[in-house]
């Protein structure tokens, strides 16, 4: 049986995806150069204030640091906050298939 | 055992909420609010009433307040009056469309400019299309049995309730008020335990921005849009009247008092000159329609108690028989007439009901009603008719207007 939406308020439950493929929003992508990132050069967990200021927690904190393109809107915040400016937005129309 | 007092509106109305427990009361204490909520802090200092008491900066605040306690599942009160009604406009639709059962009293009075403190029902008629259930009381009685009832009708519909009674007329003035034993209470209204209540057990979120189309959300089921979000509102509003109907009648059949559900009836079985109205002013067309039987002309009146959801229907079979209707209201569309007059019409078209309706502004901003302007007005009515004028009017009671 097809499921029904049975709320009768204005209710969802916070799950990737419940808003759609947010990624598709995205007119800039945040492009990392390694050789700038901080937990990349010390080959250590360190810095990752690209994920604590990531207003849509698609940041991994992980070496080498990653973002799910799926979700992350583009927004740029990244870019703005990495301290040895390793983040670049570049267009989306720019970068090839 | 009966326990009758002789107490003002106000104190009929705090007397009720105490006896329906709420856990969160929320109100701004100053102008234009009225005794209802100073009486209601007594109450929970005295430890009579065990809820909290949350003191806001404005009325737009006390409302929030109650709709935030709500979500979480706590049965909430607050009230207000006037200009303060209005200053909540946005947070009333923000009550009814997340579809929590708080309940209010309005304490209706004129609104500004000009400033007035006085009674008519511009207040709350202002507020109509906010999607809150409304019902105007006739006496403190009334208002009493009300507030209780308001609770069970919006906790089985999930509707806000305003229940609105005249400033000063009843608020402050006293009659004597049958108080019910909490045990009768408590029979009629058990405590409120909401199915859904938000916890952090079951993180949700509410209310976020809904696109114009229907959506699938994560788990692929295809949730509704806000169109559909509002057909809901709307369809359980006209539902609602049942829900109000078997909630008058339960607690007439407890307490021995029957205010009657929608709408009420008073000598109209024979009627030709139909009175009608809401709240006190209703109340007072008793009284004129009983000095009209005496000159002879066969008066009766509707009283509306339930303006939304509208009893159209209702109105229809208690009107079917009048040959003249003379509405009184305390509150106008400006620019066209009172509410109440365009509604009766609105159900009467094409029912076959052709009585002329003679729409009478009266009493705002506190301008005093007497029964015999009353008389007056359905005498001239009468008269217009019985002599061929088959025309509806609009008529300032009582006002110069030259």
């Amino acid at each position: 049986m097809e499921k029904t939406d049975t709320n009768r308020a204005g209710i969802c439950t916070p799950a990737p995806g419940e808003a759609g493929k947010t990624g598709e929003w995205r007119e800039l992508r945040p492009v990392i150069d390694p050789a700038k990132c901080i937990p990349e050069v010390k080959g250590k967990p360190a810095c990752f204030l690209c994920w604590l200021y990531c207003p849509e927690g698609v940041v991994a904190m992980t070496i080498p640091v990653g973002i799910d393109l799926e979700y992350c809107k583009g927004c740029g915040i990244c870019a703005e906050e990495c301290p040895p400016n390793a983040i670049r937005m570049v267009r989306e129309a720019d970068i090839g298939e | 055992m009966s326990d009758v007092r002789i107490i003002m509106g106000n104190e009929a109305a705090a007397l009720a909420v105490k006896l329906a427990r709420p856990g969160v009361i929320a109100a701004y204490p100053i102008t234009p609010q009225t005794k209802l909520a100073e009486i209601l802090s007594e109450y929970v200092e005295a430890g009579e009433l065990k809820a909290e008491y949350v003191r806001v900066e404005s009325e737009h605040s006390s409302l929030t307040v109650c709709i935030a306690a709500s979500t979480v599942g706590a049965r909430v009160f607050t009230a207000t009056s006037s200009n303060g009604l209005l200053y909540m406009h946005e947070q009333l639709h923000w009550a009814a469309g997340s579809r929590l059962p708080v309940v209010m009293c309005c304490v209706n009075r004129g609104v500004g400019a000009p400033w007035s403190i006085f009674n008519d029902q511009q207040d709350s008629f202002s507020q109509r299309d906010t999607g809150w259930i409304q019902i105007y009381c006739r006496d403190n009685q009334e208002i009493l049995d009300t507030v209780l009832q308001a609770y069970r009708i919006a906790e089985e519909v999930y509707l806000p309730v305003m229940v609105c009674y005249d400033g000063f007329v009843l608020s402050h003035t006293m009659m004597p008020v049958d108080v019910p034993d909490e045990e009768l209470v408590r029979k009629f209204l058990p405590p409120y335990r909401p199915p859904d209540p938000l916890s952090p057990d079951r993180p949700v979120t509410i209310n976020p921005v809904f696109f114009p189309s229907r959506r699938e959300n994560a788990e692929g089921v295809l949730c509704d849009g806000y169109m559909e979000m509002r057909w809901k509102m709307q369809n359980a509003l006209e539902r609602s009247g049942e829900t109000i109907r078997k909630a008058s009648d339960e607690w007439a059949k407890l307490s021995g008092r029957d205010h009657g559900g929608m709408l009420w009836e008073y000598r109209t079985a024979d009627a030709d000159l139909l009175l009608t109205g809401m709240g006190s002013i209703a109340t007072e067309a008793t009284l004129a329609a009983d000095a009209l039987r005496a000159e002879g002309i066969r008066a009766g009146v509707v009283g509306i108690r339930v303006f939304r959801p509208f009893p159209g229907k209702e109105a229809v079979r208690a009107f079917a028989k009048a040959r003249a209707v003379a509405v009184f209201e305390k509150c106008i569309s400006y620019g066209y007439e009172g509410g109440v007059s365009s509604d009766l019409k609105a159900a009467f078209y094409g029912t076959g009901i052709t009585a002329p309706i003679h729409d009478y502004i009266a009493g705002l901003g506190g301008r005093d009603v007497k029964t015999r302007e009353l008389v007056e007005a359905g005498r001239a009515t009468v008269a217009a008719v019985e002599a061929g004028d088959r025309e509806n009017k609009l008529i300032w009671l009582n006002c110069r207007t030259e």
